[in-house]
């Protein structure tokens, strides 16, 4: 207690300086608090569903469509829970800069795929009586403005109408949520028998590619091998994984965005590293005479390392705390700082006890020469200087 | 005139002293420095992924040379023509002409699945059907090793980025794309665009192996001159048998461009300035340490009747200086570190990788310098006036 005392009145000394390398690790961590969102969101949407799911797409590319009629064969192999097929429709709201996500789906096997998708009962119903009927997710909604029982004109160039045409209309019959942060909820469903009878012949009963849930998620590796042998040789092979694997396989697409954000931080906490370390140096000089009055008086060299560590450590974990408290905040109030393109970017409590363990650790080896150099003074030397 | 001079002298003096006590503050001083070093590097370095890839695609396009898509598509990946269509668009005015007739080529564009090397896992690579007049149409294309691929034959042509990022894309190599297997014939480069990223073969073949009928994505075509766009452009527009968008080909790349580069310098941008917040915290700690540790020496000048101007100065000097010094760092370590670095990302409007270096530009090292002197003016400035304001009585009382 008198330690962290002692800690506390020796930062109150020289206000400026510890209220100017206070912010610098503020700024520090909420740099760190915007880089954990930046890259949530760019490899994020990985959930713990996604590892007992399956996705099976065509072998040459996911834009290969596949026949419908292989749901049938793939529900019939051993080990496969339930099945369904999504489609990438691709359709522009007004412009194409209104980019969004929108997936044909057969709702009464779409819905229990994804529990993370929480949809109210009657919307539910709604749903399966309105053969246009298309539920939009929370963040969509709030970022057109649309609620239930709006019509959304969509233009999709790759899915012409039977009876010509490319623009497809939808009703909104209901808005769902995510059950988590990491729930995309900026996409648009609608219903797959209303998409297969609208399209043109020659495009009727191709899909996307299939969902598969499987019995035991420790037998997914054996299963996906198993989907794929059923289709060898078949016009149209498939490639399975699980969906964590096809998830992460695109993320990397974009880039190596781990290491990238990996490099920034290191720059950021090397250049806080060097401003926190060379105050607590400074300060700790300054009261090398102190020091040696202490050590007079019979405190053990411990003691004096302890003395500077708490005072360092106190410095950055608050530094930490307040940071990170403020990149949450920022993040959750105002959002995806490029309006629309991240739509996962949020922050994570993981994150925040990440922060803190860092803040620590910056704290420590801040304060390690100087406390080593303190405690290490001796005593003759250090009252001399008074 | 005398006044003026006067002053220099007095700021030579004052900044002597600055200068030749700056080793006893050297850890300090080195403190900030690199806290600006550190942030420029960081700009300069992120902002250069997006001047690499703008790069890559304003290569890729060239004034005089157009794509015809379908109406309503934006993109080649989602535009259908007929074979009827193209041939109506080949005989429009305004197409440069060569010894097999118009320059222009009909084109399809899909996607393959080949492993990345850097990472092993799957990515979309583009391969794209061509017409015999491709090769004319893109001035900078150039084969770079082998041969062309033999028309009607299921044979390949790699762009050189391709070669670089995906595995197994060698000359005398074959490509496995479902069932069918396509020796690789040769590999290309075209001026850096994103033709390097693609894999071409003869349009027939590929219509064949995808099963397309007769139909076509695109055209691309060069027109006589960049000049005769509009004429090329009203022949199509107003023709009953055609509903097709016209694009130069530097305005559609440029296009699909928007998007990533302002993803990147949003990003950046935002990375970089807090932590040039940061960098000018540890400026001004710096800095007011500075001054503390020469409050006697100013405070002997002032009383000796040297000006508060002279001494304000001498201080922004010093830790201008400091930040120039940690910018000019900064800006080279990401020049050594970034500059020409291999690398692919998502063209998210053609769905498929594009390989691009990045790319240090000197603007951008510029624009870096810039920012290093921003955060040493507001580091120097607060503890300069702070010098500056020092009762001269009582600075002198602590000697």
């Amino acid at each position: 207690m008198s330690l962290l005392y002692l800690a506390l009145k020796n930062l109150g000394r020289r206000k400026l300086r510890t209220t100017f390398t206070f912010l610098s690790i503020v700024v520090a961590f909420m740099l760190f608090g915007y880089l954990c969102a930046i890259r949530h969101s760019l490899s994020g949407g990985i959930t713990l569903q996604g590892a007992s799911r399956l996705i099976a797409r065509h072998k040459v590319s996911i834009i290969q469509l596949l026949p419908e009629s292989y749901k049938q064969k793939i529900a019939r192999i051993p080990g496969v829970q339930a099945v369904t097929h999504q489609t990438w429709f691709g359709g522009i709201y007004r412009e194409p800069k209104n980019f969004f996500a929108q997936m044909p789906v057969v709702p009464d096997e779409f819905l229990p795929m994804f529990p993370e998708y929480l949809l109210p009962e009657e919307q539910k119903k709604a749903w399966g009586s309105t053969r246009t009927g298309a539920v939009i997710g929370r963040k969509l909604s709030e970022r057109f403005g649309w609620k239930v029982g709006d019509k959304i004109p969509l233009l999709a160039p790759i899915w012409p109408k039977r009876t010509g045409g490319n623009t497809w209309e939808f009703d909104v019959v209901g808005i769902f949520d995510g059950k988590d942060k990491n729930t995309d909820t900026a996409q648009l469903f609608f219903r797959y028998d209303y998409f297969d009878e609208a399209r043109v012949d020659e495009a009727k009963g191709l899909i996307g590619w299939y969902m598969v849930r499987v019995n035991n998620p420790d037998e997914a590796p054996a299963l996906a091998a198993r989907i794929d042998a059923e289709f060898e040789n078949s016009a149209a092979e498939t490639k399975t994984e699980t969906e964590k694997a096809f998830l992460q396989g695109f993320a990397k697409q974009i880039g190596d965005i781990a290491l990238l954000t990996a490099i920034i931080m290191s720059a950021v906490f090397f250049t806080i590293l060097l401003v926190t370390g060379n105050t607590m140096s400074q300060s700790v000089r300054e009261r090398t005479g102190e020091f040696g009055v202490l050590k007079a008086i019979g405190f053990s060299p411990a003691h004096v390392l302890r003395v500077v560590l708490i005072e360092s450590c106190l410095l950055a974990f608050l530094g930490a705390a307040v940071g990170i408290a403020m990149a949450a905040l920022l993040i959750t109030s105002h959002g995806d700082p490029t309006g629309g393109m991240l739509p996962l970017f949020a922050f994570l409590p993981r994150d925040a006890g990440w922060g803190a363990v860092i803040g620590i650790g910056l704290g420590l080896v801040t304060g390690m020469f100087p406390a080593w150099s303190a405690m290490r003074l001796r005593v003759s030397d250090a009252v001399r200087r008074i | 005139m005398v006044g003026l001079i006067n002053w220099l002298s007095q700021l030579a003096s004052i900044s002597k002293f600055g200068l030749l006590s700056l080793p006893e503050r050297k850890a300090s001083a080195a403190a900030a420095m690199f806290g600006v070093a550190g942030v420029v590097g960081v700009l300069v370095g992120v902002l250069s992924i997006a001047a690499g890839f703008r790069k890559a695609l304003d290569s890729s396009g060239s004034p005089d040379s157009v794509i015809v898509l379908r109406s309503g598509a934006d993109t080649e990946m989602v535009s259908g023509l007929s074979l009827e269509q193209t041939r109506v668009i080949q005989q429009a005015p305004g197409l440069a002409r060569g010894p097999q007739g118009p320059l222009a080529s009909s084109e399809l564009f899909v996607i393959i699945n080949l492993p990345k090397k850097s990472t092993g896992t799957d990515a979309n690579v583009p391969m794209r059907g061509v017409e015999p007049a491709a090769f004319d149409v893109r001035s900078r294309f150039k084969l770079e090793e082998g041969v062309t691929f033999g028309w009607g034959k299921n044979e390949v042509l790699v762009g050189i980025g391709a070669a670089r990022q995906f595995s197994g894309l060698g000359v005398g190599k074959r490509l496995k794309i479902g069932k069918l297997e396509w020796p690789i014939t040769g590999i290309f480069s075209a001026g850096g665009g994103t033709a390097e990223s693609e894999i071409w073969t003869d349009a027939r073949v590929l219509q064949a192996a995808y099963n397309r009928g007769e139909t076509f994505q695109s055209v691309c075509a060069r027109l006589e001159s960049a000049e005769a766009f509009q004429k090329f452009k009203d022949g199509l527009t107003t023709d009953p048998r055609l509903n097709v968008k016209v694009f130069r080909e530097t305005d559609y790349y440029a296009e699909q461009s928007v998007g990533m580069t302002k993803l990147i310098n949003t990003l950046g941008f935002l990375v970089a300035s807090l932590m040039a917040v940061g960098a000018v915290f540890g400026a001004l700690n710096t800095m007011y340490s500075s001054i503390a540790a020469r409050t006697r020496e100013i405070a002997t000048l002032r009383a000796l009747g040297f000006g508060s101007g002279a001494v304000v100065t001498s201080v922004m000097l010093e830790s201008l200086m400091l930040a120039l010094v940690g910018g000019i760092i900064g800006g080279a370590v990401a020049y050594m570190a970034f500059n020409g670095f291999q690398t692919t990302t998502m063209n998210w409007q053609s769905f498929s990788q594009v390989a691009f270096a990045f790319r240090v530009t000197l603007p951008l090292l510029f624009q870096g310098i810039v920012w290093a002197l921003v955060i040493g003016f507001f580091g120097g400035i607060f503890p300069a006036i702070r010098a500056a304001r020092l009762p001269v009585a009582a600075a002198l009382r602590e000697l």
